[in-house]
């Protein structure tokens, strides 16, 4: 088995690492704005940057289950990689229902997603305040869970680097 | 006594003559059967709404179109962007600034016959204090006892000042505002 992630591989947890961030503090900054031309600006360019973080992980699942990632040391107590395959299915499983409840929420509350201001996402529910106002619940709460699994991905990848001094974290650097 | 007769001829006939044109004419707005709509992009995103309040008055007789006038006013304050936020923030003074401004009026001044049951309607569309000659195609469609009246025309929202400030550019909330109307009348009695 391969000690080492592809360039693909990296390059795509990068990336999304990049836009997640980006999107989650978007997320938390802009939904309690008055009502402003800007706050219009900020959840249209939220909703593109989510459509793209979706396609994005659709990629990246395809690439993961063609291309096996390296495994983990055996070194590493058998709870503790049961914990480690957890988390990242955790992460993969919010990566994909976070842009679909807001696609939903979207079409719920009746604001269709149309990709870059060009391409119309279609809607898959039809208007209904109650639906919308509940799946904006399910879309926050999703990234409240996401934030702390995000926390635990990070600790635990401080943690194999500083306290293990393994290759958890350098092997998913750049020139590895 | 001729003169006399003839008042009496005229008065007996009179309450008649009117009834038959009134029976042609369609006259009785009804307002659970007509609905105004509108549409607008929002960055690339078509959205729409409607007004939950307008009061129409009409007469139409298709034996005599030129002589249709009707008078709609719409109560700005029963509009309907599909959220709450969106409700209060139209309402306020740089959009339609109700409080000054609450009704929006269309006066008709013409109507053309412009082939099969489509007729151009002419008028005065005045919304915030601003007044703009319009055309509006419309379309009539015998329904029994009731006529609908159905079509759509855009309007600049620039051009009646609906969205100023910080909302004056039109780059997130386009200036074309499609208006759509379904007017059911019946015919008077």
């Amino acid at each position: 088995m391969t000690d080492r992630y592809t360039g693909t591989a990296k390059t795509l947890h990068w990336l999304m690492a990049i836009l997640l961030f980006g999107l989650l503090a978007l997320g938390f900054y802009m939904h309690d704005l008055p009502l402003s031309p800007e706050k219009l600006k900020l959840y249209s360019w939220h909703k593109w940057a989510g459509v793209t973080a979706f396609l994005l992980v659709l990629v990246r699942l395809a690439w993961r289950v063609t291309h096996l990632p390296p495994a983990l040391p055996a070194s590493m107590p058998r709870i503790m990689q049961l914990a480690a395959h957890a988390g990242h299915f955790a992460l993969y499983a919010l990566m994909i229902a976070i842009p679909l409840s807001g696609w939903l929420m979207s079409s719920a509350k009746g604001f269709q997603t149309v990709w870059f201001g060009v391409l119309p996402i279609p809607d898959l529910l039809d208007k209904n305040k109650e639906l919308g106002d509940l799946l904006a619940i399910v879309h926050k709460g999703l990234n409240l869970l996401f934030v702390a699994v995000l926390a635990g991905h990070i600790g635990a990848a401080l943690k194999h680097h500083f306290i293990d001094r393994d290759d958890i974290l350098t092997r998913m650097l750049p020139k590895h | 006594m001729k003169r006399f007769i003839l008042t009496l001829a005229l008065a007996a006939g009179l309450p008649l003559a009117a009834n038959t044109a009134q029976a042609a004419a369609f006259n009785q707005v009804q307002t659970d059967k007509s609905a105004i709509t509108f549409t607008y992009q929002q960055m690339g995103v078509k959205m729409d709404g409607k007004f939950r309040k307008f009061a129409a008055k009409l007469s139409f007789d298709p034996a005599k179109p030129t002589e249709a006038s009707t008078t709609i006013d719409v109560d700005l304050t029963s509009v309907d962007t599909g959220a709450p936020e969106g409700d209060q923030e139209v309402a306020g003074k740089p959009w339609f600034n109700t409080k000054a401004f609450p009704t929006a009026q269309f006066v008709s001044t013409g109507v053309k016959a412009v082939g099969g049951n489509r007729y151009d309607v002419t008028g005065k569309l005045t919304i915030k204090g601003k007044t703009q000659d319009i055309v509006v195609p419309a379309t009539f469609t015998p329904q029994g006892n009731s006529g609908v009246f159905d079509g759509s025309f855009t309007i600049r929202r620039g051009d009646f000042a609906i969205g100023e400030g910080a909302w004056a550019k039109f780059d997130i909330v386009a200036n074309d505002i499609q208006i759509k109307f379904r007017i059911t009348a019946a015919s008077g009695k």
